[in-house]
């Protein structure tokens, strides 16, 4: 089972019901941060890393003594990422998205596929807990490619852990898709539940079912409760704010380590997550 | 004309909460929301629009079924594994490459553009806004994200104003690169935690890539007065400039309830006095001229 672990606005808590939950099942769980723009689980979680592996995606390399200069390549290509100038061929690869429709239409063999690194997948472990990882390469624009190999790592038989991106473009849906449930984190306030209508759209779209946690649950104003009551999405989890639960936030605990009693709660949170996914 | 960029890396630190404090002290300016996939900057602003665009990029494949012999060849060339095999395509999985459009040879692939959300200029009680909502689950929000940047220009230099005020997104990908490129400074809001500082890292590094000075503030500070320290070591240390740090305040979430600024709702809190400072430091150094 995939449970994915969203929300639209950024900031509302997913990492930290990501990792909390995925340390409150302990062995045999896979937690998969696919945040890879700006991947925190680790920071949390503290995992062995046994193993790094660098990702990349194909980009043309002309080889300059076969190619006639036909422009066929920057004709097919809809990224500008190849253009023929005058008696050169230009491939800007940074905006390679990697249709392979250069080298496919090129008349004279003259492209093969190079590469370029997007980002790199961590691998480790905590306990029993399998903890995988994508890094984007600081400068790279396209996550989705990575965000699918982190995926890829997930195993059938395990139940895995995804902690979302924020917002609900493309990075969100790839690491959405496929998912048996989406869990979505969202807090009281105008702008969480704007973001929230938003990722629920999204989720809709896919056809997946979800359910919310709202986090600082005792902040803001009652409209999140009353979309959520209106739209008939189950709310599995309330979590209030503690100044001590936020300081220790701030420095890398865990929640059920400083609060040990939500261990049963997140694990109930589980148990309703199962519950709501049976049906299918 | 200046154009500030607020970013974050991390989300939820406060960007937009602080865009509109800024709205709030700075005059004659321009705001433009770049978080075009989960805007939220109108929720304060209430903007009035006055033009409504739609926002079109990109192609998306369909294929015409009287036409298709299915060979089989649009699925062998897809990368993205887009056409299913009863051939019709995923719209959500197509990434307008267009190579099932250029080799089918019955030529039964259409190829229309696509309309990805919309985009509005705007006026509110600060001046005018540029803003956007892209479509859910929809591709290209850095076009999006440059349009908006390109039309917050345009109605500044229409209205002789000198500054845009741009709302970032998180992370440090498509959107955020679309949202820095040609800025004239980016302030960096963190947060005194080990994910803002990592965050802020790495967006910082971003900045330094597209040579965009970068400023630092910290908000909610006294969650971890140590790891606010920390980060403002950091930032002279990379030679950026540390312009504060502000308190964890409720009046952040009161005031948005309310749709107004933080500025607005209540000018005497501590959380409204370091803003003030605040942006009296980021104008300085981006070489505003004192209102």
């Amino acid at each position: 089972m995939i449970i994915s672990i969203a929300s639209g606005k950024g900031g509302t808590g997913k990492t930290t019901v990501a990792t909390n939950l995925a340390v409150s099942l302990g062995g045999g769980v896979q937690l998969l941060d696919c945040d890879v723009e700006e991947p925190n689980a680790h920071l949390f979680i503290h995992p062995v890393f046994e193993k790094k592996e660098l990702v990349s995606t194909g980009v043309p390399e002309v080889d300059e003594t076969k190619c006639n200069l036909c422009g066929k390549c920057g004709e097919i290509c809809q990224f500008k990422a190849i253009v023929v100038i005058g008696k050169t061929v230009l491939p800007f690869q940074e905006l390679c998205h990697s249709c392979g429709g250069c080298m496919e239409v090129c008349p004279e063999h003259a492209i093969r596929e190079g590469e370029r690194v997007l980002g790199e997948i961590e691998l480790g472990h905590r306990n029993g807990l399998e903890f995988i990882h994508g890094r984007l390469r600081v400068g790279e624009a396209m996550a989705p490619p990575l965000i699918r190999k982190v995926r890829a790592f997930a195993h059938p038989d395990k139940l895995t852990i995804i902690d979302a991106p924020p917002g609900t473009s493309c990075p969100v849906i790839a690491s959405m898709k496929g998912a048996d449930f989406v869990l979505l984190v969202t807090e009281p306030t105008p702008f969480g539940l704007h973001d929230l209508k938003l990722a629920v759209g999204a989720v809709g779209i896919l056809g997946i079912p979800c359910g919310l946690v709202i986090n600082r649950s005792d902040m803001g104003d009652d409209r999140l409760r009353e979309y959520a009551g209106a739209e008939a999405i189950p709310i599995l989890m309330e979590i209030p704010f503690d100044r001590k639960i936020a300081e220790s936030y701030s420095r890398g605990e865990l929640l059920v380590d400083v609060r040990p009693e939500w261990k049963e709660k997140f694990l109930r949170l589980y148990e309703k997550i199962t519950d709501l996914v049976k049906p299918k | 004309m200046k154009e500030l960029v607020i970013i974050s890396g991390k989300g939820g630190t406060g960007k937009t909460s602080i865009v509109a404090a800024f709205a709030s002290l700075a005059v004659n300016k321009v705001l433009s929301d770049a978080d075009v996939d989960a805007a939220d900057l109108h929720l304060i602003m209430n903007p009035q629009a006055t033009e409504r665009h739609d926002f079109q990029a990109g192609h998306s494949a369909v294929i015409n079924l009287d036409q298709c012999t299915a060979c089989g060849l649009c699925r062998d060339l897809c990368r993205y594994n887009a056409i299913s095999e009863d051939y019709t395509v995923t719209r959500m999985d197509c990434e307008g490459c267009g190579v099932c459009v250029y080799f089918c040879p019955e030529k039964a692939v259409d190829f229309p553009l696509k309309t990805c959300g919309e985009w509005y200029l705007s006026e509110t009680r600060f001046g005018p806004m540029v803003h956007a909502r892209l479509g859910i689950a929809e591709e290209n929000s850095g076009k999006l994200v440059t349009l908006v940047r390109q039309e917050a220009g345009k109605a500044a230099e229409a209205k002789k104003l000198d500054l845009i005020l741009t709302d970032g997104p998180p992370g440090i990908g498509c959107p955020v690169i679309a949202s820095l490129g040609g800025a004239s400074a980016a302030l960096i809001v963190t947060e005194p935690t080990v994910a803002g500082r990592h965050d802020m890292e790495r967006v910082a590094q971003l900045a330094d890539f597209f040579r965009v000075p970068v400023m630092v503030c910290v908000n909610k500070a006294d969650l971890n007065p140590d790891s606010a320290r920390d980060i403002r070591h950091y930032a002279e240390q990379k030679g950026y400039a540390f312009v504060g740090a502000i308190p964890f305040d409720p009046v952040f979430t009161k005031a948005m309830v309310a749709g107004r600024t933080v500025i607005e709702y209540d000018n005497h809190t501590e959380a409204a006095g370091a803003l003030r400072q605040i942006w009296q430091k980021v104008s300085s150094h981006i070489g505003l001229r004192a209102a």
